[in-house]
C-alpha cells in the first residue's frame, strides 16, 4: 500500500507528515541541520581551520568558543557546521545512486528471472552479508579517498540491498493483470518495467531511502573515524572524532560534540522513516 | 538435500574465487606495485625490479594467483610484510580474540532483541511499543564510535568504574572481563537496535495476520497466543538477518576495536590494507567471504527449519 | 427449548475511527437468534454483516467500537464483559468460522495440535484425551485417514479440507452458537455443496444455533430457516427463507432478486435489471432509509425523514423497514424458463480449437524426487461462433485459465491447433503476433483492484491501448477515449481519475473499454465479474452483452458461475481436469442428457429458491492432485456414475450428438437421459 505520502499533491503531501510524531520531528532535525550547513559560511564565528594554540589553555566550552576548541586550537562549533556540508551532501548522492543502481537490478532480477535474475540475486546477497567495512578499506586504501571515490564505494555497497527490495516487489507485481494485459497490447519488456511496474514500487523504496542516508551518514563518520574519509584538514566530523577520542580524559568535550553531531543527524533520518512507515501503514 | 548442500558447496567455493582473485588483482596487478610497498617510497627503482624479479612477480597474474591458491590450499597464506611472521599465526590469534568478542555480544544480543521485540510487537501502539520503537531507533543512530565515546565519558572519565581500552594485555589493573564490559556494551547496543526493530516489525504483521485472529476467537489466553501462535511465524524473516550479524560481529566491529583499542580481526585488516601488507590483506578477505556464505548458508538452514512450506 | 432466545441484540450501534473523526456502520440493530434455529445474514460488500459478526465476539480491532446496544447472550450483556470472562464464551459458547481458511490456520502448527488446543484450554482436557476428540472430530467432518491428517500442515492440505478443519475447531466445544462468516466464498462450487451438506448435518446432530453470513442468497437458502438482509448496516427485511423468496417486500430484496441470474433465466427473456446508482460511503448518511437514494419508490418526504424501523407485518414473523411496504404491489413469481432445444445454422467458426494440450513442469523441490508434471490441458476441442457468446465452465484446476493465456498469446500451445478466423496462434506468443492480430483478440481480467495499474489515470491507460492498438494521432486518441468511456457507460471526466477512486464495477468498466480500443473481433473476459457485488455484476453483464451484439464481436467467457453462464451464453463448454466434459449450446447443456460432472455441478449450484428441492448430488473427495489423476476418465474418481474399470483405464469416447452437442463419456447418451430425465 502506497504511503498516502505519496499520492496526494505536493502541499497535501508535506501536511501529512505532521501526523506522524516520529516523522515531524525527522524532518525537523534534518531541515534544521540543512540550514545551517547551508548558512555554515555566514554564521561560522571563526574560520574551520584556523588553528589557534593559545585557545587551548581555555579549550572548554566558554563565551568566546562556544563548543570550545579542538586539540589545534580551532574553534569545535565552525568546524561542526562546516563540517556538515560534505556530509549532507555524499549521503543523499550515494543514496540517489544506490537506489538508480538497484532498482534497474532488482527490475531485471524480479521480471526476467531466470539465469539472469539467479546471477544478480547471489551476487547481491553475497556483497550484502560481505561486512562492507572490509570492503571500504579493501577499496579505498588502494584507491584513495576522495568525495567521488566515497561516493561511488557507497553506492556500490548500497545498491545491492535496494535490488532485493524492488526484485521483491517486481516479482509480485508482475503477477499483476495490468501487466498481463501490456503484454497483450505489445509493450516492450523495458517499458514494463519502467512504466508499469516501477512506479508502484515506489512506496517502501522511499521509506528505505530515508534509512540509507541515515546509515549513510554513520558510515561516512565510520570512514573519517577509521582514518580513510575525506582528508585533512578539512573538517570531518568522523575525523575530527578520531584525532581527540585519545585525550577524553582531558577533554571529553572535544569527541563528545562531534559524536553528537552525527548521532543527532542520524536519529533525524531514521525517525523519518518510521514515520512514514507508520504513516504507510495507517492507510 | 543432497541437490542442496551441493548448492551451497559449490556456491562458496565460486564465492571464495572470485573474491580472493579480485582482491588479488586489485593489490598486485603492477609487477613492481608489491615491491614497491615492501620496500617502501625510498628505495630505488633498481632494488624495486631486483626484488620483483627475486619474487618472481614478473610473472603473469594468473600464473601468480594460480600458485597462491595452491599454497593457500596446504595452509601457507604468506608471510606479512609488516610483522614478519607467518600470516596465519597472525590471522589465527586476531581471530580468536575477535570470536571471544563476537560470541560474548551475540549470546547478549540474541535474547535481548527477541525479547524486547516480541514485547513490542504483541501490542502494537501500546506504550511499551512506542517506548521500545523509539529507544530502539534512536540508539541504532549513534555510530559505534560515538557510543564508545558517550559510555567511556561516563563509565570512565567520570565514574572510573571502567578500563578506557581493552588491549587484553594483562598487567594494566584490569581483569580481561572487565575490559570487555564496555565494548560488549557498545555493540549489543548498536546492533540490538536494529534487530530489535526487524523483529517488532515482524511481529506487528503476524499479529495482524487472520491465523492470529483465529487464536484470539477460540479463547486461548494472550501469552498463548503470543508464544504458541505468533512468535515462531515472526521468527522466520528475521533470523536470517540474526545470522547475518555473524559477519557485521566478526569484521564489522572494527570500530570499536578501535575505540578500546582491542587486537581483534578487523581492526587487523583495517591497518593491514592502510600498511599495504598484501598478503594479510589477501588472507582477511578470504576469511571475510568464507564467513559470508557460510553465515548465508546458516540462515537458509535456519529459514528452512522453521517455515514447514519451505520443506515441502 | 426455552422461549427466550440465545441470542438477543438490542439497539446495536457500531463505529469505527477514521483520520476524519467517528464513522457509524451500523447505527442501529436489532436481531434475535433462538437455540437450534439457523439464521442467514446477506448484504453486498460493505454493508456491515462482517462488522456484526465481529461485534459479536468483540474483535472489533483497535479502531472499531461498540458505542450503544446490548447483545444478550445466554443471560449476559456481551458489551459489558472484560477480556477474562470473554475468553471463556469464545470458543466454547461461541465459535466462528471464517472465510479463508488457509490464511485462518497457523502455517507452522501441524492441524492435529491447532485443534487439540480448545479442548484444552477449555475443558481442561490433558493432552490423550484432546487427542481422542480432536480425531472424533476429524471423522464427523468426513476427513478421510484422520489420523494422517493430524499431522499435516495446512498448507498440504485443499482448500476444502481446511475448512473443515475450522470447522472441527468450532464446533469440538460444542458451542451453543456457530458463527459463520462467508465459510464457503472462495471454495469451488462442488465443494462448497458438500461443505453446506456438511453443516446441515452437523447442525441437527449438535444443535448449535448457526449465524451464517453471506453475500450469497442461494447459499443461504440451502442452511438457514431464516433471512436477514442488511444494507449499508441496517437490517432492511427479515424473513423464514420460503417466505423472503417467495415475497420479498423491501425495494432493495427485490431489487437484489431481480438482479440474480438463475438457472432459468436467459438474455432473450428476461433482462438482468441491476439497481441503479451504487452504494455510498457510510460518512454519507442522512436520515430515513438508507436506500432511498436508490430506490425506484422512494417519496420524498416520508422515506428521507426520521429512522425507519424494522416493523413486523402479518403474522408470521416476516420484518420489513419500509414505510411504504404496505403501497408497494406483492412482485408475481418470476417464471422459469423451461430449457428447450434449440437448432441455429453455425457459420465457421471463429475460434477453433483441436486437440490443443499443455502442461507444466512443477517447481522443483529441495527434497525428494520431482513431482510428475502437470496436464493443464489435455487434448481440448472446442468452438466459438460468430457474433456469439460461448462461455467456459469449471472449477479450480479445469485449465479454463490456461486456454485463455494460450488465446491471449502469455502462454503458447504444446501441441494441437488453435486457429482465430483461420490464423493459427496457438504457437504464437504475443510478441511473435502482428498488430492486426493483437487487435482482434482482447482481454478483460477478473481483478477489478488489479487490472489497472493504479499509479496511471484512466485516460492514459486507454489512451495507450489506442496508442499500440488502433494508432492515430493524439487528438484522435483523446477522442477515442472519450467514445470508449461513453459505450461502457461512464462520462468522459473519468478519464482523469486514478483507479483508487473508482469503485469496482467502475475500474472493470474501464478494463472493458481498454480492451475495446482496437475494436477487436474476440473478446475473452477471464471471470469478469466474480469480485463484483450481485448488483453490480448485473450492470457488466448487461453491458458486455450490449458490446457483443452492437460490435457483432464474439465473446469468450470464463466463468465457475453456472447461472450467470445460463443467462448469458450461447454456446457453453464444460471443463474438468483440462478436458472439455461437455459441449453445446447452453439449451442443450442445460437440459438432460448431461455429462455426470454437468449433472453434479447443475444440482451444487446454491439456487435462491428453497423450492427447487432437486435432489443434491453431492461429489465426494477433493479434486485429485496432478499425480493421481487416472489414465482413463479424469471424472472417474468421484463419478456417481462410474461404471467400472473402463473409466479408470479408457478414456472417455466423445459422443457427437445433434446439433454440436458433444458429451465425452462412456455411458451412452440415451441412458444418461433416461437416468437423468426428471420423473
Amino acid at each position: 500500500m502506497l504511503p498516502r505520502v505519496l499520492r496526494g499533491g505536493a502541499w497535501r503531501r508535506v501536511a501529512l507528515v505532521g501526523d506522524s510524531a516520529p516523522a515531524t520531528v525527522g524532518v525537523a532535525i534534518i531541515l534544521a541541520w540543512v540550514m545551517l550547513a547551508l548558512l555554515a559560511p555566514l554564521i561560522a564565528p571563526y574560520p574551520p581551520n584556523a588553528s589557534d594554540l593559545s585557545a587551548l589553555a581555555h579549550a572548554t566550552p566558554s563565551r568566546t568558543h562556544w563548543l570550545g576548541t579542538d586539540h589545534l586550537g580551532r574553534d569545535l562549533l565552525s568546524r561542526i557546521l562546516w563540517g556538515a556540508r560534505p556530509v549532507l551532501v555524499i549521503a543523499p548522492l550515494a543514496v540517489l545512486g544506490a537506489a538508480a543502481f538497484g532498482s534497474l537490478l532488482g527490475l531485471v532480477a524480479g521480471y526476467r528471472g531466470g539465469w539472469i535474475g539467479l546471477v544478480i540475486t547471489r551476487a547481491c546477497d553475497i556483497v550484502l552479508s560481505f561486512p562492507v567495512i572490509i570492503l571500504y578499506m579493501i577499496i579505498l586504501a588502494h584507491f584513495g579517498s576522495s568525495a567521488w571515490n566515497i561516493i561511488a564505494v557507497l553506492t556500490l555497497t548500497k545498491a545491492p540491498i535496494i535490488a532485493r527490495i524492488v526484485r521483491g516487489m517486481t516479482l509480485d507485481l508482475r503477477e499483476r493483470e495490468y501487466v498481463a494485459a501490456a503484454k497483450m497490447r505489445g509493450e516492450s519488456s523495458l517499458y514494463i518495467m519502467l512504466v508499469e511496474i516501477l512506479p508502484n514500487a515506489r512506496g517502501p523504496l522511499f521509506v528505505d531511502m530515508c534509512l540509507r542516508t541515515g546509515y549513510n551518514v554513520i558510515i561516512i563518520g565510520v570512514l573519517g573515524f577509521l582514518g580513510i574519509g575525506l582528508p585533512p584538514p578539512d573538517p570531518d566530523w568522523g575525523g575530527m572524532v578520531k584525532d581527540t577520542y585519545g585525550m577524553m580524559m582531558v577533554w571529553p568535550h572535544m569527541a563528545l560534540v562531534p559524536c553528537a553531531a552525527i548521532s543527532s543527524l542520524v536519529v533525524g533520518f531514521n525517525l523519518l522513516a518510521v514515520g512514514l512507515r507508520e504513516l504507510g501503514l495507517r492507510d | 538435500m543432497a541437490r542442496f548442500v551441493a548448492k551451497h558447496v559449490v556456491f562458496l567455493l565460486l564465492t571464495l574465487f572470485v573474491v580472493s582473485f579480485l582482491v588479488f588483482t586489485l593489490n598486485e596487478y603492477s609487477p613492481g606495485a608489491v615491491a614497491r610497498k615492501i620496500l617502501g617510497a625510498y628505495a630505488t627503482q633498481e632494488q624495486v625490479d631486483l626484488l620483483t624479479k627475486q619474487m618472481g612477480l614478473d610473472r603473469p597474474l594468473l600464473v601468480r594467483y594460480v600458485d597462491y591458491v595452491r599454497a593457500a590450499a596446504s595452509g601457507d597464506l604468506g608471510q606479512s610484510a609488516r610483522f614478519k611472521a607467518p600470516v596465519r599465526e597472525i590471522l589465527a590469534k586476531h581471530l580468536a580474540n575477535t570470536a571471544l568478542l563476537a560470541s560474548v555480544a551475540f549470546a547478549c544480543i540474541v535474547p535481548l532483541s527477541m525479547l524486547l521485540g516480541v514485547a513490542a510487537g504483541m501490542r502494537e501502539g501500546s506504550r511499551l511499543d512506542r517506548g521500545i520503537l523509539i529507544a530502539s531507533t534512536i540508539v541504532a543512530s549513534i555510530p559505534e564510535f560515538a557510543l564508545g565515546v558517550f559510555l567511556a565519558t561516563v563509565f570512565v572519565v567520570w565514574l572510573g568504574w571502567l578500563p578506557g581500552t581493552a588491549t587484553l594485555v594483562a598487567g594494566g589493573g584490569w581483569s580481561a572481563a572487565a575490559q570487555l564490559v564496555l565494548p560488549v556494551a557498545v555493540i549489543v547496543l548498536f546492533d540490538a537496535g536494529y534487530v530489535v526493530s526487524m523483529i517488532r516489525a515482524s511481529m506487528v504483521e503476524v499479529m495482524q495476520r487472520p491465523y492470529i485472529r483465529t487464536a484470539v476467537l477460540k479463547g486461548l489466553s494472550f501469552r498463548r497466543v503470543v508464544l504458541r501462535h505468533a512468535v515462531r511465524n515472526a521468527m522466520i524473516t528475521p533470523i536470517t538477518v540474526i545470522m547475518l550479524q555473524i559477519n557485521y560481529l566478526v569484521a564489522g566491529v572494527v570500530v570499536v576495536e578501535t575505540v578500546f583499542a582491542y587486537p581483534g580481526f578487523g581492526r587487523m585488516m583495517l591497518e593491514a590494507a592502510l600498511f599495504k601488507d598484501i598478503a594479510l590483506v589477501e588472507a582477511g578477505a578470504l576469511v571475510a567471504a568464507l564467513l559470508a556464505v557460510v553465515t548465508n548458508l546458516l540462515g537458509d538452514l535456519a529459514y528452512m527449519l522453521l517455515d514447514p512450506r519451505i520443506r515441502a | 427449548m426455552t422461549d427466550a432466545p440465545l441470542l438477543d441484540i438490542h439497539g446495536l450501534r457500531v463505529a469505527y475511527a477514521t483520520r476524519a473523526g467517528e464513522l457509524t456502520v451500523i447505527p442501529g440493530l436489532d436481531l434475535s437468534l433462538h437455540e437450534g434455529a439457523a439464521l442467514g445474514l446477506v448484504g453486498e460488500s460493505g454493508c456491515g454483516k462482517s462488522t456484526v459478526a465481529l461485534a459479536i465476539m468483540r474483535y472489533l480491532g483497535r479502531a472499531g467500537r461498540i458505542t450503544a446496544g446490548r447483545i444478550g447472550f445466554d443471560g449476559r450483556d456481551l458489551t459489558t464483559l472484560d477480556e477474562y470472562r470473554l475468553r471463556t464464551i469464545r470458543g466454547r459458547r461461541i465459535a466462528m468460522v471464517y472465510q479463508d481458511p488457509m490464511a485462518s490456520l497457523n502455517p507452522v502448527m501441524p492441524v492435529g495440535r491447532q485443534l487439540m488446543e480448545v479442548p484444552i484450554a477449555h475443558d481442561g482436557c490433558d493432552a490423550e484425551r484432546a487427542r481422542e476428540r480432536a480425531l472424533a472430530m476429524l471423522r464427523e467432518v468426513r476427513l478421510a485417514d484422520p489420523e494422517a491428517v493430524m499431522r499435516r500442515y495446512p498448507h498440504q492440505l485443499s482448500g476444502g479440507q481446511q475448512q473443515r478443519i475450522v470447522i472441527a475447531m468450532a464446533l469440538i466445544a460444542e458451542p451453543a452458537l456457530l458463527i459463520m462468516d462467508e465459510p464457503t466464498t472462495g471454495l469451488d462450487v462442488t465443494v462448497e455443496a458438500a461443505v453446506l451438506e456438511l453443516v446441515r448435518d452437523l447442525r441437527r446432530r449438535h444443535r448449535s444455533a448457526v449465524l451464517f453470513i453471506s453475500h450469497n442468497l442461494g447459499t443461504v437458502a440451502r442452511v438457514c430457516d431464516r433471512v436477514g438482509v442488511m444494507y449499508r448496516g441496517e437490517l432492511v427485511e427479515e424473513a423464514a427463507v420460503q417466505e423472503m423468496f417467495s415475497d420479498p417486500r423491501h425495494p432493495y430484496t427485490r431489487g437484489l432478486l431481480e438482479c440474480l441470474p438463475t438457472l432459468g433465466r436467459d438474455k432473450q427473456r428476461a433482462p438482468l435489471l441491476p439497481i441503479p446508482g451504487q452504494v455510498e460511503p457510510a460518512a454519507v448518511r442522512g436520515a430515513g432509509c438508507g436506500f432511498a437514494s436508490r430506490c425506484s419508490h422512494v417519496e420524498l418526504g416520508r422515506c428521507t425523514t426520521g429512522v425507519i424501523r424494522l416493523a413486523p407485518i402479518g403474522a408470521s414473523g416476516h420484518r420489513v423497514a419500509c414505510v411504504r411496504v404496505d403501497e408497494l404491489t406483492r412482485s408475481a413469481p418470476r417464471p422459469s424458463v423451461t430449457a428447450s432445444a434449440t437448432t441455429t445454422a453455425r457459420a465457421a467458426p471463429m475460434i477453433a480449437i483441436h486437440g490443443l494440450s499443455k502442461s507444466y513442469e512443477p517447481r522443483r523441490r529441495f527434497f525428494g524426487a520431482g513431482r510428475a508434471p502437470v496436464r493443464a490441458l489435455v487434448d481440448v476441442e472446442l468452438e466459438a461462433a460468430r457474433r456469439r457468446t460461448l462461455a467456459i465452465v469449471g472449477e479450480s484446476g479445469c485449465g479454463k485459465s490456461t486456454l485463455a493465456k494460450i488465446l491471449g498469446g502469455i502462454e503458447v500451445a504444446a501441441a494441437g491447433a488453435v486457429t482465430l478466423d483461420g490464423v493459427d496462434i496457438g504457437t504464437l506468443p504475443v510478441d511473435a503476433r502482428s498488430r492486426a492480430l493483437k487487435r482482434r483478440l482482447q482481454m478483460v481480467f477478473q481483478n477489478p483492484d488489479s487490472t489497472l495499474n493504479p499509479s496511471h489515470t484512466v485516460g492514459y491507460a486507454i489512451s495507450r491501448a489506442l496508442r499500440r492498438l488502433a494508432g492515430g494521432s493524439r487528438a484522435e486518441r483523446a477522442a477515442g477515449v472519450a467514445k470508449l468511456l461513453g459505450v461502457v457507460k461512464l462520462s468522459p471526466e473519468m478519464a482523469a481519475r486514478r483507479p483508487r477512486q473508482l469503485s469496482g464495477g467502475e475500474k472493470q468498466r474501464v478494463a472493458i473499454a481498454r480492451a475495446l480500443a482496437g475494436d477487436p473481433d474476440v473478446v475473452i473476459a477471464d471471470e469478469p465479474v466474480s469480485a463484483l457485488d450481485v448488483s453490480v455484476q448485473a450492470a457488466i453483464i448487461n453491458l458486455l452483452n450490449e458490446i457483443q451484439a452492437t460490435r457483432g464481436a464474439t465473446l469468450l467467457f470464463i466463468s465457475h458461475d453456472l447461472a450467470v453462464v445460463r443467462y448469458l451464453a450461447d454456446d457453453v463448454a464444460v471443463m474438468y481436469l483440462g478436458t472439455v466434459a461437455e459441449f453445446g449450446s447452453v439449451e442443450r447443456v442445460f437440459a438432460p442428457p448431461h455429462h455426470p460432472y454437468t449433472e453434479a455441478l447443475l444440482s451444487a449450484v446454491p439456487v435462491p429458491d428453497p423450492n427447487a428441492g432437486t435432489a443434491r448430488i453431492v461429489l465426494d473427495g477433493a479434486v485429485p492432485g496432478a499425480d493421481e489423476i487416472p489414465r482413463g476418465c479424469p471424472f472417474a474418481t468421484r463419478c456417481p456414475r462410474r461404471v467400472g474399470p473402463i473409466c479408470d483405464d479408457t478414456p472417455p469416447p466423445v459422443q457427437r450428438l445433434d446439433g454440436g452437442h458433444r458429451i465425452a463419456c462412456h455411458i451412452p447418451a440415451e441412458q444418461l437421459l433416461a437416468a437423468q430425465r426428471p420423473s
